[in-house]
């Protein structure tokens, strides 16, 4: 059986936010690394699978897939009896669940992805950190989580009140944030820091960590 | 009671959820938001989008924002009437319409957005477009579009050979983008040319341009 493989590098945030997936069902896969010093996401055969060049890349059987939320909701929907659910039964709760992917993906992530960038992963390509930008991200994240704050003073998680993969799609970047001074921006808002505290000790998250 | 949309028409995003309810064949009211005067900005739209943008989507008791949430709900809620716009039947081709949404999101948008912001907003707050952020996101934006003229040289659209929510979420930004000077990056493609015609004959759309009226000024 071909079963699944994930093509990806394990310390990518969006490689982990498929791999998290994985572990929340319990399903076998292989993790194909994909070598992006060498470029190799940018070249033939990656590129048949993705030709946007990013990891990750996924396959179930013959059925290929990229874009980690999309590879995640289709685990989440294809897999929906195995391991612990992911989603929200009917159609109010799924509007709700996509409204907080959305919000997520354009209110969260590009804002939490550059002050990852800026702290972590420039040090590994020898840049250094620009200051000026972590602070003028972090002044946005504030307001972010400010709203996270307020939603999650009404509801233990994000969506509703179980762990779905609204707040799964968080999880990579804020495991690289916590090891950053945007740490405090975590911290100083009660509601936030115990949702971090919960999502980040998740035996899938931890499981991802090298 | 039907559904309420908050929001303008000229508003890319609400025009996206506008598209979506015509081609569901869906009852709605449109409220308009005045952004000029900060209207989306006043505690009581707030608490409906603590984000402080349009669109909002009132249905009964449920208040969703988030466009491309919306639509999703929209096509959900009807996906038995109107245009079938997430091939929800077959849990594979689902995923494919929600991978090429994604591509819609996060390679389509930033590059088109940028485009648009410089040579449509930016004049009209009285500033100059910066030349370099233009040049950089058509560059961006162009390697996106090769990518779309490969794919759908395979597929009539882009998750298949339906029209989707895939193809859906790029008609408003790509509307502005052709009445700017950089119409060619699409007219250069031919088959992503092809493609945007055939999104332009739809009846949906044909209701939803006429209120996308901003004009970006000549060169």
């Amino acid at each position: 059986m071909a079963g699944i493989k994930v093509f990806g590098h394990p310390a990518s945030t969006a490689t982990r936010r498929v791999l998290i997936a994985l572990h929340e069902k319990e399903l076998d896969f292989e993790l194909v690394h994909i070598d992006l010093k060498d470029g190799e996401h940018k070249k033939e055969p990656f590129l048949s699978r993705n030709p946007f060049g990013k990891i990750p890349a996924f396959e179930d059987g013959g059925f290929k897939l990229f874009e980690s939320r999309a590879i995640t909701q289709y685990i989440a929907h294809e897999y929906a009896d195995k391991g612990n659910q992911l989603l929200s039964p009917g159609s109010k709760n799924m509007a709700i669940l996509a409204m907080g992917m959305e919000i997520e993906a354009h209110e969260f992530d590009s804002v939490a992805s550059k002050l990852g960038w800026e702290q972590i992963f420039k040090n590994f390509f020898g840049l250094t950190t620009d200051q000026a930008v972590v602070k003028e991200e972090e002044v946005k994240l504030g307001k972010v989580l400010d709203n996270y704050e307020a939603r999650l003073g009404e509801s233990k998680y994000l969506a509703c009140d179980h762990f779905t993969l609204v707040d799964l799609h968080h999880i990579p970047v804020i495991q690289y944030l916590l090891g950053t001074p945007t740490k405090k921006l975590f911290d100083e808002r009660p509601h936030v820091s115990a949702w971090v505290a919960d999502i980040t000790s998740r035996p899938s998250s931890q499981k991802v960590l090298l | 009671m039907a559904m309420k949309v908050y929001g303008n028409g000229m508003s890319v995003c609400v025009a996206r959820v506008l598209l979506c309810l015509h081609e569901k064949e869906t009852e709605f009211e449109l409220v308009p938001v005045d952004l000029f005067a900060c209207h989306h900005k006043l505690p009581s739209f707030l608490s409906m989008n603590p984000f402080g943008q349009v669109p909002v989507l009132q249905d009964d008791d449920l208040t969703l924002f988030e466009s491309r949430a919306i639509t999703a709900y929209i096509a959900e809620k009807h996906k038995d009437k109107g245009t079938d716009l997430t091939r929800h039947a077959d849990a594979k081709e689902a995923a494919i319409v929600k991978l090429w949404s994604e591509v819609e999101s996060h390679h389509f948008n930033p590059a088109i957005s940028a485009v648009i912001h410089q040579l449509i907003v930016v004049p009209l707050q009285g500033k100059t477009p910066d030349a370099a952020i233009v040049e950089e996101n058509l560059e961006k934006l162009g390697k996106v579009l090769d990518v779309y003229e490969e794919k759908l040289g395979k597929t009539k659209y882009l998750a298949g050979d339906s029209y989707t929510l895939a193809d859906l979420h790029h008609v408003p930004y790509t509307y502005y983008f052709m009445k700017t000077c950089h119409a060619g990056l699409v007219n250069d493609r031919p088959k992503v040319k092809a493609w945007w015609e055939d999104l332009c004959s739809r009846p949906a759309f044909l209701k939803v341009s006429p209120g996308l009226t901003v004009a970006p000024p000549t060169n």
